[in-house]
């Protein structure tokens, strides 16, 4: 992953060569503030990014980072940020649609705004097959969007963030296998194309035992965890949490020893967060 | 005892038997390393090929989990050059489009292909495109195995990575059903296997355990008391990280288990072991209390302890020196009657008679001995 304007705990901790980054949070500590910071990142990086929102508007995500000095609007518009809307409404029985708005690039290169319209029915075959064929669809547009972006000198800064992949599983009528497959193809995007792979997960949806299933796929699949939790001391007023990173890559070019596990406590701030070790502050 | 396990993949099948095979299993703990010893036990068994002592003329790789590159890169750092490589390796391409989306996307007619062409085909690897179908897969498998270049009769190895990723797309029986035709086919040399034990039920990775005959875990090097994600846990995880243990469980063909293990550390690019008893000196070197008197025997003892002769074994001392290991042939004991049990019963009669004074027979049991070095394959064959 390439950071640039970085230097903070959380940089450090992730260091680089990290494709698929899994961040997971919980009720207490939500974690969509890395979301926003990777994001930033990545543009600040002269970087690109195909961003699939689920669980928020546009808008506001707009609002947040432009607190933090990043501009997603105009990103957007100079086609460096690829939003996908994703809202889901809940199905009533029979009945479930996932509206897609998306950025489809024609043969005669322009581009048009389109919305899709995928109506899932909750029938039997029918809806096991549309579901499959939607994932394709999206699949096959975050890879044009990966490949038009794809240019010698802008290789390994484009990032496809999901926010956040329990909302997807709703979306698939609750078939985790449906979103590993999804998953699996946007895994091989970047070990081909160079990217890099940004999930969310609700870490506390996934606490019972026989509803381990895609947290532990997840955490299989993810070179790198970032894990927010509620301070474990208790309730501290300019504490908001703390994150733990480990690092799964095994294999460094380095011989030395790298600090595999991290964990530090954070504090958010109106224009981002702050990251220090315990104790390290008065 | 990875060079064991890796030594009995290399020697293959004998004639009449299925091929080996080795399960190895790995969980959420210490999974970097489970799929590094992966890695090790395939690019030393490629190694062995290359170099000709082994039964197989070239290893297939059945890649879900990494691309190809990962175990060519791999492979090729371990001193491999790319045209021994391009003989004895074949890939078949589980990972980049196991459902054909990709061809799926490809063929929609309405596109303009301009896709750069980023993966160079490679000749050595096969894109497999339906998972789904096991039969298939199966049939991909000897063909790539088929097309080794060599005389003779042609083995080949298998190595699948991982049946976990297998199992999201068939069922159990399904997968167990292909390991098994695998092994009884006749061209494969051996096979082994990678599973994520954590992924499924414990019931499913023990079936996959009784279609082998070696089993591999890699288990964290240290066990968590607390049993949970807390944020205690964060130093017991930097050590799970970094190393590992090793275990290797070898069934012999007269049914004896026999247990090893080692521990696994990643060093730079490359996996290393060492092997147990330096961890073991070194653990009770540090674990035994401090006390004035010696509890470590020195050279001298140790071998004056091995020259006693218990009071029970009267064997060396003029007689025949018999061991049991309760599997005679019969030839050998018409040739020998001395052995047998029925005569032993006499000679025990007669001298109870003759003498007054009780003895006691004592005829040593093959499992008594020290473990065996692997140096010797042929030590638990019946012939």
């Amino acid at each position: 992953m390439e950071e640039c304007g970085g230097g903070d705990l959380l940089s450090e901790a992730m260091g680089s060569g990290a494709r698929v980054v899994l961040v997971e949070d919980c009720v207490e500590a939500p974690a969509a503030f890395v979301l926003h910071l990777l994001l930033k990142r990545a543009f600040a990086g002269a970087g690109a990014a195909v961003f699939l929102a689920l669980s928020q508007p546009f808008s506001h995500y707009d609002r947040i980072l432009r607190k933090m000095g990043c501009n997603l609007s105009l990103h957007r518009r100079s086609e460096r940020l690829h939003f996908f809307e994703l809202q889901a409404f809940p199905g009533k029985q029979s009945l479930f649609y996932l509206v897609l708005f998306g950025l489809e690039k024609l043969s005669c290169n322009y581009y048009l705004v389109r919305c899709h319209f995928i109506c899932f029915f909750a029938a039997g075959g029918a809806k096991e097959a549309s579901i499959t064929d939607s994932f394709v669809r999206l699949y096959s547009q975050i890879q044009r969007v990966v490949e038009t972006n794809w240019t010698g000198e802008n290789a390994g800064k484009f990032i496809i963030m999901i926010d956040d992949i329990s909302l997807l599983e709703v979306a698939a009528h609750g078939s985790v296998n449906d979103v590993l497959d999804f998953l699996h193809y946007c895994v091989t995007l970047t070990s081909e194309m160079n990217c890099s792979l940004v999930i969310l997960i609700h870490e506390d949806i996934y606490s019972s035992e026989e509803n381990m299933g895609l947290l532990v796929h997840l955490r299989y699949i993810a070179d790198l965890v970032i894990k927010a939790a509620p301070l474990s001391t208790g309730l501290a007023a300019d504490v908001h949490g703390q994150l733990s990173v480990v690092n799964k890559c095994v294999f460094s070019e380095q011989r030395s020893k790298v600090q595999k596990v991290w964990n530090f406590h954070f504090k958010m701030k109106e224009n981002g967060a702050e990251f220090f070790y315990p104790g390290s502050r008065r | 005892m990875a060079e064991a396990a890796v030594r009995c993949l290399r020697d293959g099948r004998l004639d009449g038997e299925h091929a080996p095979a080795l399960a190895m299993e790995g969980s959420l703990q210490c999974c970097p390393l489970a799929a590094g010893a992966m890695l090790h036990v395939a690019a030393a068994l490629a190694s062995q090929v290359v170099s000709g002592k082994a039964q197989a003329r070239g290893v297939v790789i059945v890649a879900f989990d990494h691309s190809p590159e990962v175990y060519l890169d791999f492979i090729r750092r371990r001193g491999l050059d790319s045209k021994a490589l391009d003989r004895c390796v074949r890939i078949l391409d589980c990972y980049s489009d196991p459902l054909g989306w990709k061809q799926k996307i490809q063929n929609q007619p309405h596109q303009e292909r301009n896709r750069k062409q980023l993966s160079t085909k490679k000749e050595n690897v096969a894109v497999f495109r339906n998972v789904k179908d096991v039969k298939m897969l199966m049939n991909s498998i000897t063909e790539l195995g088929g097309g080794f270049q060599g005389e003779g009769k042609l083995y080949f190895s298998v190595a699948v990575d991982s049946i976990s990723s297998m199992l999201r797309h068939a069922s159990v029986p399904s997968i167990s059903g292909l390991l098994s035709n695998l092994r009884s086919h006749d061209q494969v040399s051996s096979i082994f296997w990678l599973v994520h034990s954590d992924l499924h039920e414990p019931k499913v990775p023990r079936a996959f355990e009784c279609l082998s005959t070696m089993v591999v875990c890699v288990e964290p090097a240290l066990v968590d008391p607390a049993c949970g994600e807390s944020s205690g846990t964060m130093s017991f995880l930097e050590q799970n990280y970094t190393k590992a243990k090793f275990i290797f469980r070898l069934k012999r063909r007269n049914g004896r288990v026999k247990h090893f293990f080692e521990e696994i550390h990643v060093e730079g690019n490359d996996v290393k072991f060492i092997s147990a008893p330096s961890i073991n000196t070194e653990v009770s070197q540090s674990l035994l209390p401090k006390v004035h008197f010696n509890l470590e025997l020195s050279e001298k003892e140790r071998s004056d302890r091995a020259n006693v002769v218990l009071p029970f074994e009267h064997q060396g001392k003029g007689e025949p020196i018999r061991i049991y290991d309760g599997r005679r042939s019969l030839p050998e004991l018409q040739q020998d009657p001395n052995l047998s049990t029925l005569s032993l019963v006499d000679e025990i009669k007669s001298t109870k008679s003759g003498t007054s004074k009780g003895e006691i027979h004592y005829i040593r049991d093959s499992d008594d001995e020290q473990l065996d070095s692997d140096e010797d394959p042929d030590d638990d064959l019946d012939i």
